[in-house]
């Protein structure tokens, strides 16, 4: 067993877990926040995506143990005081998402993009988003809520 | 999928990676992990322990060394791509960088990493060699070689690294005002390069052309480089990309349409930058 | 419906989204129980071989191990086949765990149940089985071939079914035609994707006997309907419960030995039993799509006049029959005419068992094959007449009509407005324009030449009238069922029996429900997904969810305004016939003052204090619909595209879509189910083919080498519609979810090959990969030299 203590959406966690446990499985089932979800087995996908340090990362190809001490958001984190972030409300107002299964990923994905690219073009929205996978909505209205979320984003720190 | 077990070693230091690594030979450095965990996963690799050397203090950073930039290995391809350093001294190493894999895998993915699993798709070890780079390593007992980028590579995923030796600093000379162009032909944006293409203008010592996926590692395109200097241009000099090529025939492409495609990209990088 | 229309047919935010945007969804691996197993199946290396033994000692040994099972363990029945298409049809018998031979990589011989994931698989890996492995055959002609390995030895062959639509029209013209085009189209097989790879949930009160399965599935009544066979659990005493389902396309449409083991090991320990497909997993042991070949031959006239459509297909069953598989290409077979209206058609297919993965249903399921060989044959007749492919299809689409049209393949249209959609189509594109664009990179000899590939199509969906899937041989009926309840709080819950993973329908029935009855859209809640919920349904595939399920919901709407009706009338003291109905209350007609609204009614109607005589208490309502005839969307799409020459790259460089899916409910919903389905038929076109080696092993194994399209390689799509109601049903809906990936492939593809048949290339193949593109180019170049 290895000890883990990790930031994760502001809280101070820790547990003992075995070494081989992935980030993605400590926080869905040692920590019970499932809103990370897991899609393939070869970090293709994206769906498993949350901020490490502010960062986008694929929680399923790292282990919880490389994160200790560190910061962990995931979507859970993206709402405050029962409101929605910017990224997760434009999601909604766009049709941004069908089944919502890659949605997560796609959000922790767009919101470390728009952090560092606050007012991207729609092609760098896409590039921003080539490690994640969505198999319903074809992708333009996915595009269009990140582009839109940025507008809002930029807009409130103006 | 989850891993086989295995046991887990964070190190702060590289000597105590080293004896980690010495005494456990079924042992295998962990750094970004970006290669190694999804192998684990699948359970096509099973090593007994992971030495997880990312907290090593100061191996990640880009910093100038006279004529030449020394990167540290735990670099992230993210870092390499923002660094301004590189951007403005030797921007094929910034722009290379800026595209592996996907943003998720270059904020963890590391230039040591990458040179370490020697995967010839892999886009940073065709562009040190087109550079001349050089890969510094740490031994037991604080031996360290150094190595040029052409003889590191020595064939699929087999570096010139030993069992208990560590990858520490990449060093690559600076280009300068030299055109420069990487070219990399993939189905997907997030794919490995079905074939790529690292091309320098030519300099004080010739056009450099170096070959991503061609063969069980990065290769120079020696041919392109002599027909270059022999003044052909780069259409004609391009012809000869495919010579002591032996690339692989896979899901994604043959051999033969390989060696077809790697003219056409050869001709592309040259002019690309020969007009940079 | 004399009501005002406040949602219907205006985009209305969805519903469903606040619980996916926050992490709170209840896809099945979100759910966990007390005392919960993890189950992980035994998978041997081997596509083809005979089992000699299992040796599961080791495995239960192992630290955390519960139970380890073979097929001789559990004893369990065979997994459900439904669509025995004709009498001589051989049924490959397929149980949940291989019993003698190993007949594709899907095929497990053992399972695991153990305290945690890790552990389950781990004491998987160490079960043993011992084999003889037998030659491997992945290629349907090589299976049919003579001497090649048998799979299922009962059966003596691997041509297991044969079917023939029996024609249609004046069979001569194949003869004395004109102009006779023969072409052969190969459509690789596709694995679907969902991004929520399958999963279950198994976990009972054994002193009972009743159990309750969680599934990843799109279809949980059928499950329930079944499975019970298998497991030896009567349905009575079995639940099915689909949550948040992430994805399906059809591969969530089938029942998996998967659930039949979880069901079987919850039973066998006692305890909850959980299993999580990996990816892995996923692409060899859930259905895949296509993996067809078509002989094509269209007889036209010299001007442009097509006479007659002929198609012979070779369909890839894979090792068993799922589900539905060998209804799959029947049911393409009768949309082989598309829009237009030959003299004479043929269809006839030929079932082939094969060591992969089973087919089955994957979006548009037989009619994306069907109208793929189609318009790639009406583009080669075209070149071959030597006239632009757009005036071919002018001078061959059916005319407007609004009432149901029978067609040559023998099935009646409901309606349609093919010129309008084309004609849009084509001016969104501004066709002229690309044409002489493409002239002129033609003249200048660019390396990257622009391509314009043309669909137009019809699908037929909104499965289905039972009485024609009676005659086909289905084994159950295509109605659907909706229960309306109104509280008395005045909410409004609606328990319908398709069941959405994706599709938004929760809104879109909520918007028909809420003008209905006059309610804000917040105080509708819709149930689904669940047999003990939703008892009556027939699930969510083939566009049936709204054509089908919310036509049994305005049915069921239309029972409870003529209920509140009475009661309203008794409170009033008037005549039923002198009240009016609107915005969810009735008056008196000429005195507006005196009303009862709906959720008035609701209130006394629970309260039951003064109630007509005989009149049920509470306000609620269950409608059956059975479809009297299939829905007929239909539209144009057009490609633009532009292929490098020297690497046979192809980018598209717009995509322009013009459907007609009947009246519109929410068009923000179905602007987004052609998006996804356009993403998916590019993908089909450019990307993605399962591949297997000469040894019958899938190499592309995961998605790192299976190529999903991401953002960077989809193009920004341009949507316009028309609104022909159908007349299948009383709203005049169609159906979207399937259009997009029935007509993209084929527009793609056509631009592709009209980008370069100035070169005199005729076929890229499909997908079009660069390789395959740059060797057509190639071998145009050699047969011109």
């Amino acid at each position: 067993m290895t000890h883990v203590a990790v930031t994760v959406n502001g809280e101070q966690r820790e547990a003992d877990v075995e070494p081989r446990t992935l980030l993605v499985y400590f926080l869905r089932e040692t920590l019970g926040l499932t809103g990370t979800n897991v899609g393939c087995d070869t970090s293709s996908c994206g769906s498993c995506t949350v901020l490490l340090d502010g960062e986008s990362v694929k929680s399923c190809t790292l282990l919880a143990a490389q994160v200790d001490g560190r910061q962990v958001t995931t979507i859970e984190g993206m709402v405050t005081d029962e409101t929605m972030h910017p990224l997760q409300d434009a999601f909604h107002r766009n049709h941004g998402l069908q089944c919502g299964f890659c949605t997560p990923g796609m959000i922790m994905a767009a919101a470390s993009f728009l952090n560092e690219n606050p007012t991207p073009t729609e092609q760098e929205v896409r590039e921003a988003l080539e490690g994640n996978l969505c198999r319903c909505t074809g992708y333009q209205n996915i595009v269009t809520s990140i582009l839109d979320a940025a507008g809002q984003m930029s807009g409130a720190s103006a | 999928m989850i891993p086989a077990p295995f046991e887990y070693e964070r190190v702060e230091f590289v000597d105590h990676a080293l004896q980690l690594l010495t005494a456990d030979p079924e042992a295998k450095v962990l750094a970004g992990g970006h290669s190694l965990l999804p192998l684990m996963r699948l359970r096509l690799a099973r090593p007994s322990m992971l030495v997880d050397i990312t907290r090593i203090a100061d191996l990640s950073y880009v910093r100038e060394d006279g004529d030449r930039i020394a990167i540290g290995a735990l670099t992230r391809h993210h870092d390499l791509a923002n660094s301004e350093l590189l951007q403005q001294e030797c921007p094929i190493v910034a722009y290379a960088a800026s595209g592996i894999g996907d943003p998720q895998v270059r904020h963890v993915g590391t230039i040591g990493g990458s040179c370490a699993h020697a995967d010839p798709a892999s886009d940073l070890p065709t562009v040190l060699v087109a550079l001349g780079g050089e890969l510094v390593t740490r031994g037991p007992e604080g031996a360290s070689r150094t190595v040029p980028a052409d003889a590191f590579f020595r064939g699929l995923f087999e570096p010139d690294l030993a069992h208990d030796e560590i990858l520490t600093e990449i060093r690559v000379p600076k280009t300068g005002s030299r055109g420069w162009s990487y070219l990399k032909f993939h189905r997907r944006q997030m794919d490995w390069a079905l074939v790529g293409v690292a091309a320098l203008a030519p300099g004080r010592h010739g056009a450099s052309v170096a070959l991503t996926n061609m063969a069980d590692r990065p290769i120079r395109a020696t041919g392109v480089e002599e027909a270059l200097a022999a003044g052909g241009d780069p259409g004609t000099a391009a012809e000869r990309a495919p010579e002591g090529t032996s690339p692989p025939s896979d899901a994604f492409a043959s051999a033969g349409y390989r060696q077809e495609l790697v003219k056409v990209l050869a001709r592309r990088a040259l002019e690309e930058a020969m007009s940079r | 419906m004399a009501t005002t229309q406040t949602y219907v047919g205006s985009t209305v935010l969805r519903k469903e989204d606040p619980e996916l945007l926050t992490g709170q969804a209840s896809y099945v691996d979100n759910q966990t129980m007390p005392g919960m197993l993890w189950m992980a199946l035994v998978r041997p290396p081997y596509v083809h071989a005979r089992i000699t033994s299992i040796d599961t000692s080791a495995a239960t040994a192992m630290p955390g191990v519960v139970g380890v099972y073979t097929a001789e363990d559990l004893d369990l029945g065979a997994l459900p086949f439904v669509w025995p298409i004709t009498e001589d049809i051989k049924v490959p018998v397929h149980y949940p765990l291989a019993k003698d031979k190993i007949r594709f990589h899907g095929d497990a011989v053992a399972v695991v149940v153990a305290e945690t994931r890790g552990q389950a698989r781990d004491a998987a890996e160490a079960v043993h089985a011992e084999v003889e492995e037998l030659a491997a055959v992945t290629d349907p002609e090589a299976a049919m071939a003579e001497g090649a390995p048998i799979l299922h030895e009962e059966l003596g062959t691997n041509v297991t079914v044969h079917w023939s639509h029996g024609g249609g029209g004046d069979q001569s013209v194949f003869e004395s035609a004109p102009v006779i085009v023969e072409e052969r189209y190969s459509q690789p097989r596709l694995i679907p994707n969902a991004i929520e790879a399958r999963g279950c949930l198994a976990y009972g009160v054994p002193a009972m006997g009743e159990y309750t399965l969680i599934s990843s599935t799109q279809i949980p009544h059928i499950v329930r309907a079944t499975l019970g066979g298998a497991v030896g659990i009567a349905e009575s005493k079995l639940r099915i419960v689909a949550p948040d389902v992430g994805g399906g396309f059809g591969s969530k449409l089938n029942v998996y030995a998967e659930e039949a083991l979880a069901l079987a090991t919850a039973k066998a320990t006692g305890r909850p039993v959980k299993w999580i497909e990996d990816r892995h997993e996923n692409y060899v042991a859930t259905i895949h799509g296509r993996g067809v070949i078509h002989d094509c031959t269209l007889a036209g006239t010299e001007d442009g006049q097509i006479l007659g459509l002929k198609f012979v297909e070779i369909a890839d069953m894979g090792a068993y029959y799922q589900l539905l598989t060998p209804g799959i290409p029947e049911l393409g077979g009768w949309v082989y005419m598309g829009p237009y209206d030959p003299k004479a058609y043929w269809y006839e297919f030929t079932g082939v068992v094969t060591n992969a993965t089973p087919t089955d249903a994957y979006r548009g399921a037989g009619r994306p094959e069907a109208t793929y060989v189609l318009e790639r044959l009406v583009d080669a007749y075209a070149r071959r007449i030597g006239m632009d492919p757009a005036e071919v299809r002018r001078k061959n689409l059916v005319p407007k009509f609004t009432e149901a049209r029978p067609a040559i393949s023998g099935l009646n249209v409901d309606s349609g407005d093919y010129h309008a959609t084309f004609d849009r189509a084509l001016e969104m594109v501004g066709y002229e324009d690309l044409r002489r664009e493409q002239a002129e990179r033609r003249d200048r000899g660019d390396v990257k030449q622009l391509g314009i590939g043309l669909c137009t199509y019809i699908e037929m969906c909104g499965l289905a009238p039972s009485n024609i899937l009676g005659a086909l041989r289905y084994a159950a009926g295509g109605w659907d069922a909706c229960t309306v309840q109104v509280t008395w709080t005045g909410k409004v819950v609606l328990k319908i029996g398709t069941s959405p993973h994706g599709q938004g329908h929760v809104t879109t029935w909520a918007q028909i429900a809420a003008d209905a009855l006059g309610v804000p859209i917040e105080d509708v809640e819709v149930l689904h997904g669940d047999t003990a919920v939703a008892p009556l349904g027939m699930d969510t595939y083939g566009s049936r969810s709204v054509s089908v399920g919310a036509t049994a919901l305005y049915l069921a709407l239309e029972k409870i305004k003529e209920k509140a009706r009475t009661l309203a009338a008794h409170e009033l003291e008037a005549a039923e016939d002198d009240l009016e109905f609107a915005n969810g209350a009735y008056t008196v007609k000429g005195a507006p003052d005196r009303a009862r609204t709906i959720t008035d009614l609701a209130a006394t109607s629970w309260q039951a204090h003064s109630i007509p005589e005989g009149f049920e208490p509470n306000l609620e309502a269950t409608a059956v619909f059975d479809p009297p005839n299939f829905t007929w969307p239909g539209g144009a799409h057009i490609c633009v595209s532009e292929v490098d020459t020297e690497t046979g790259a192809v980018e598209i460089l717009r995509y322009v879509a013009v459907d007609d899916c009947g009246t519109v409910i929410n068009p923000m919903i179905v602007e987004g189910q052609l998006h996804g389905g356009i993403a998916q038929g590019i993908a089909e076109a450019l990307f993605e083919e399962a591949i297997y080696d000469e040894h019958g092993n899938l190499i592309t194994s995961s998605m790192s080498q299976y190529l999903v399209p991401a953002a960077t390689e989809i193009p920004t799509m341009e949507l316009d519609r028309t609104e022909t109601p159908s007349t299948t049903n009383p709203l005049g809906v169609k159906g979207i979810g399937e259009a997009g990936t029935i007509a993209a492939p084929p527009a793609v593809v056509n631009s592709v090959v009209d980008a370069l048949a100035h070169l005199g290339v005729t076929d890229v193949g499909k997908p079009a990969t660069p390789e395959r593109v740059w060797g057509a180019i190639q071998r145009a170049k050699g047969g011109a030299a």
